[in-house]
């Protein structure tokens, strides 16, 4: 069997465990066996309405107050009982930051492999060959489970599988599943999740993103992307390293973990590309990325690929655009 | 209180290429450095003792070839760490639980209260490191700290969540957590440091256990481009131009 395990994200389901779904669902058909989606602790009872108009086997709900709220030790062992009892050949999650959180842990408990932040998948005859990004997505590599291995956890990267591509239809039968728990699995607490920053600034609906990464070398230069943003009517984002750096508020990340946009023309400045950047801005219509390495990784999903150095480029866009 | 700092050398990200056996980069003329996300956990640490104030000592640990290994060790130690274990190891391994059965397998004796570690590493990027050995030592565990506070026999942290959400939770002691960038500022060092801790204490370990996989690297390749890219290259009189053309006649996006 194929165990796709859903996340409950504020009520919904998360939008990449529907690609899990889709995911589950091309494994089974490879497989020739059942597709099983999870609904898990917190909001299960909701998370299987919704779940309920896709094609699936059974639904299977396992609900208990010890995990009621989410805590990784707590949703570790839940998860690890479950597939020590129905033993799936692949449980599969998408790589949220919540499967990163528990899932080594079930890998730990279960002696499984977890083959996590997967790009892709391919069925080549008997072997299955995993990829994902390495060396700061420099480079891709495959991955392939050894032959004795019996039942592996993955996690797929968002849009490796299109939950546009999911199967509508609804589960053949719902499964409880009795979880036991004790207190003493439980060794962490959880307060309310809460928005750290009130968002003054709003990338969401910007048709046209200038995004600065860790080129901009430090804040003096900030004045001159300002400038230039200005100029072209453009929004100001900023990479990871640019808020750890202190050089421009959080309220401005484009990434996993900040905004996810998608203007009519994303423009990278001396931006790397990094993963959990380029989750959140690849939806973007048209990219343009300045960079003076032609191998940075942005460049991969790039429309244009400035080779440059921003501190001449910017400024002179800025000075002809003023003059005209 | 014990507190480990887990750190691995990586190798500097610009220019790097796949050596002949496709299955790893070519390594022979390549800078290592300290993990930039474990900076920030060393310094965590190294806040997490100085706020507590008694008898706790921060413990340097990193698993690797012996050269590149020696050489963020002392840079762990001069940033402030008080003593340092190294576990030898040469062999290349791409599966995250074997690396950490066998870290977790070197390091049991030392009756850990903390752990902490980088997110992720820059180069295998797995993220899982923290967790399994969390787990395999019987620790709480947690991801993505954004700000801790230690406590009697507990820690809290603040996890980043996606989409710009938080949360506070709090987890019984010993825990093993890692450290988001951006929590706190590593500290440099000074000269008089770097000297100091060539005479803190390193034990050298070598790993002695066989090494069980069952997931590996099988073949590293370059990206496919996604796109038709159209590089845009020259003097700066002509990129601007080009880009300037872009914007108002390809995508009209300024008139």
């Amino acid at each position: 069997m194929i165990l796709v395990v859903l996340e409950n994200q504020r009520g919904k389901i998360h939008s990449f465990s529907k690609e899990a779904i889709t995911a589950g669902q091309k494994f089974a058909k490879q497989f020739n066996t059942t597709l099983n989606i999870l609904c898990l602790g917190e909001n299960a009872d909701s998370l299987k309405e919704e779940a309920s108009a896709f094609s699936c086997d059974s639904i299977i709900i396992a609900k208990h107050n010890l995990i009621d709220t989410y805590t990784s030790d707590g949703f570790a062992k839940s998860l690890s009982d479950i597939i020590f009892d129905k033993k799936p050949k692949f449980t599969i999650m998408g790589h949220t930051y919540m499967a990163r959180d528990f899932l080594p842990r079930v890998s730990v408990k279960q002696d499984i492999p977890f083959i996590g932040d997967l790009t892709s998948v391919d069925f080549k005859g008997e072997k299955i060959i995993f990829s994902k990004q390495v060396f700061n997505a420099k480079f891709l590599t495959n991955i392939e489970m050894d032959s004795s291995v019996e039942s592996a956890i993955l996690s797929f990267q968002s849009a490796a599988f299109s939950s546009g591509n999911i199967e509508i239809g609804s589960p053949k039968e719902i499964e409880i599943f009795d979880l036991v728990l004790k207190d003493s699995d439980v060794r962490i607490t959880s307060e309310e999740a809460f928005k750290e920053t009130s968002s003054d600034v709003d990338l969401s609906s910007a048709n046209f993103i200038v995004t600065v990464g860790r080129g901009i070398e430090n804040e003096e230069n900030i004045p001159m992307m300002e400038r230039f943003v200005n100029t072209v009517g453009a929004e100001l984002g900023s990479s990871r390293p640019v808020v750890d750096m202190g050089i421009l508020p959080k309220s401005r990340l484009v990434g996993s973990s900040g905004h996810t946009v998608s203007p009519d023309l994303y423009l990278a400045v001396g931006l790397s590309g990094a993963i959990q950047h380029v989750v959140a801005m690849k939806g973007s219509k048209k990219i343009m990325g300045i960079n003076t390495d032609r191998d940075a990784p942005i460049f991969e999903i790039a429309d244009y690929a400035v080779i440059g150095d921003l501190f001449e480029i910017i400024p002179e866009i800025t000075k002809k655009m003023s003059n005209s | 209180m014990k507190i480990a700092v887990l750190t691995k050398a990586i190798p500097k990200v610009k220019s790097l290429k796949i050596d002949s056996s496709e299955t790893w980069i070519d390594d022979s003329d390549v800078q290592y450095v300290m993990n930039e996300h474990d900076t920030y956990a060393l310094e965590e640490a190294i806040l997490t003792k100085e706020k507590l104030n008694n008898n706790s000592e921060v413990i340097a640990i990193t698993m690797g070839p012996r050269n590149r290994s020696n050489q963020i060790m002392q840079e762990a130690l001069a940033k402030g760490a008080d003593s340092g274990i190294i576990i030898e190891n040469d062999n290349k391994i791409t599966d995250p639980l074997a690396f950490a059965k066998i870290f977790a397998e070197q390091i049991k004796d030392q009756k850990f209260d903390l752990i902490m570690c980088g997110l992720a590493s820059y180069d295998l990027g797995s993220g899982q490191t923290s967790v399994l050995i969390g787990e395999l030592l019987g620790m709480t565990t947690a991801t993505f700290a954004i700000g801790t506070e230690i406590g009697e026999n507990y820690i809290k942290v603040k996890k980043e969540l996606e989409s710009g959400y938080s949360q506070w939770i709090k987890m019984s002691l010993p825990a093993s957590i890692s450290i988001q960038s951006g929590l706190n500022n590593p500290r440099y060092t000074s000269i008089k440091n770097v000297m100091n801790a060539k005479n803190k204490k390193v034990i050298i370990k070598k790993v002695e256990q066989e090494v069980v996989t069952m997931q590996g690297f099988t073949k590293f390749f370059v990206p496919q481009n996604e796109k038709q890219t159209e590089f845009i290259e020259g003097n700066v009189d002509v990129i601007s131009d080009k880009i300037i053309s872009i914007f108002k006649e390809d995508l009209k996006l300024i008139k």
